[in-house]
């Protein structure tokens, strides 16, 4: 899949040291990756290795210290300033006095947008995640998965190819999150985007990624990348299949080879 | 009966404390002259006719509560609201220079806020100014002001609304820098990464973050104002106003007139604070705040 794509995110030998008050923390530590168009990417690992940090350095919200990253063949600055990449937080991160609609239409209004056009892709994406009926509520008054949904309509809002996703379903309940992961891949299939999906939950990985990166902590590296043979069609009860359970298996043991089941 | 128990109670509870304890403290304090005057007239009232007499007089060191209230009734609303004598005149003069005060100094400490946030060197170098600006005593320096502005032919009005915006900025410059800078990082991200540009930034969400931040300090600004327009009326030997009606008190040992106009400015303080939180309300529920 790597191969015969552009890539869209390339880096090599990435380091990225933060100085704290408790000396320099190796957050990502000779990182080479490459992702191609149209894949859904999942970097999975514990806290503190680094797959965060890595997505903020492709968003440019962080500088590596060395090492070369490139995103749609630009510098992350120039991707950023091109606006290349919707991101999604770990929060929805709206805006509490903007409509939900007023919310989703932030980005355009920054763009510059005319007021038609920015009607239309407020139309387009809340239809996409399914919050048509919604778009005069205010942030308080939507559940947090509504809430989350209206965050990921917002990025998809100015239709970068690159959506770059932020543990976006950490904080939800594991009903809402099945729902919301299964609409996701739905999305994914019909936008044909590139999506780079950061998570600490093993079957939220398997069953969303093409690729699955493992990363450990200490410093924070690279230790598997595993494909998927999944079908690009995957119900929710593919999760147990065996099929399915052998590349759990498999990220399971990529995350204790990295040490990361230590005390 | 729920806000009876929660709010109205209680409040009504120290109010009546407070009515005793003003009474028996009016006892106390005119007791002295009022044994004197029954001296020197030969009289030993009794207790009751005593206390009762030490509640009447004209010129008390400490007026009853029912001297200060037919005192205030009477110049409120038995006069005519021109009579220089009328609370409602006098508490219009102060008002006036009160909320021209406060529209200054509103607006200019929103000025010094948003300076502070976008300049660095203005926070290094402005803040600690700020500061020391209301550490000086009020009293000390309005006479200068109302001299110097004198000396160059600006009379009336402004130099008392001058007072009151040396006051109304602070409290606005303070609540505004920490409104502006409320914005969490994660919304700050969020701008960033549609590469928005710092006035994007600064008028689609450091403003209106900073909007409950902006009443809560002007609430604090408009009573900082009101006693600033009643201080820059004392040196000013100003005619009308409430504080000349403490001053013309003073001097003429009227206790009752200064307690009343005391209540007065009291009043348009609660009612200053009340408004702007309404108003703070309002623009609140605009915003889709979350109905309380």
């Amino acid at each position: 899949m790597t191969g015969n794509s552009p890539a869209v995110v390339s880096a090599s030998k990435l380091d990225l040291t933060f100085q704290t008050n408790d000396g320099p923390v190796r957050a990502l530590s000779n990182v080479d990756l490459t992702i191609g168009k149209g894949e859904f990417v999942s970097f999975i690992g514990p806290s503190g290795c680094g797959k965060t940090t890595l997505l903020r350095v492709i968003a440019d919200l962080e500088k590596p210290t060395s090492g070369t990253i490139s995103v749609n063949g630009m510098t992350p600055e120039q991707a950023r300033e091109k606006r290349a990449y919707g991101y999604v937080f770990q929060a929805a991160a709206l805006f509490p006095w903007r409509t939900i609609e007023r919310n989703v239409a932030l980005p355009l209004e920054i763009i510059g947008l005319s007021q038609a056009e920015q009607a239309e892709r407020i139309k387009r994406t809340m239809e996409l995640v399914n919050l048509s009926g919604f778009e005069k509520k205010y942030p308080w008054q939507l559940s947090g998965g509504m809430q989350q949904r209206a965050s990921i309509a917002r990025a998809l809002a100015f239709d970068a190819d690159l959506l770059l996703m932020d543990e976006p379903f950490g904080a939800l309940d594991e009903i809402v999150r099945d729902h919301l992961n299964e609409q996701l891949l739905d999305l994914w299939g019909r936008t044909n985007k590139t999506i780079c999906f950061v998570t600490h939950s093993i079957p939220e990985a398997v069953y969303l990624s093409t690729r699955i990166v493992v990363m450990s902590p200490r410093p924070g590296r690279v230790t598997d990348i595993i494909e998927s043979t999944l079908p690009s069609k995957r119900p929710l009860d593919i999760r147990e299949t065996p099929e399915f359970l052998a590349i759990a298996a498999r990220v399971r043991d990529g995350l204790r080879a990295g040490h990361s089941y230590d005390d | 009966m729920d806000s009876f128990r929660s709010k109205i109670f209680p409040v009504t509870a120290i109010l009546a404390g407070v009515v005793v304890l003003w009474y028996v403290f009016a006892v106390i304090l005119n007791a002295p002259f009022q044994r004197d005057l029954d001296s020197r007239a030969n009289e030993t009232p009794g207790v009751v006719e005593f206390v009762g007499k030490t509640l009447a007089q004209p010129k008390p060191t400490l007026p009853a509560p029912h001297q200060v209230a037919v005192n205030f009734f009477e110049n409120t609303f038995l006069r005519s609201v021109t009579s220089n004598r009328s609370l409602v005149y006098n508490a219009w003069v102060t008002l006036s220079s009160t909320l021209l005060g406060f529209a200054f100094g509103t607006a200019l400490g929103i000025v010094i806020a948003v300076g502070i946030v976008h300049v660095a060197t203005l926070d290094r170098s402005l803040m600690p100014w700020i500061i020391a600006s209301q550490t000086i005593p009020i009293l000390a320096v309005a006479p200068m002001i109302i001299v110097v502005l004198a000396a160059v032919g600006i009379t009336g009005l402004i130099p008392k609304a001058l007072i009151s915006t040396y006051l109304s900025f602070f409290p606005v410059a303070v609540g505004m820098v920490k409104g502006l800078r409320s914005p969490e990082l994660m919304h700050l991200d969020l701008m960033h990464t549609y590469n928005a540009s710092r006035s994007q930034t600064f008028w689609k969400l450091r403003v209106p973050a900073s909007v409950p931040f902006l009443f809560t300090s002007m609430k604090v600004a408009v009573a900082a104002s009101l006693v600033g327009a009643i201080v820059g009326e004392l040196p000013t030997g100003a005619v009308a106003g409430i504080g000349a009606k403490l001053l013309a008190g003073a001097y003429y040992s009227q206790t009752v007139d200064i307690w009343s106009a005391l209540v007065a400015g009291s009043i348009v303080a609660a009612l200053l604070v009340m408004v702007v939180g309404i108003a703070g309300r309002l623009v609140d529920r605009a915003m889709g705040g979350r109905p309380a």
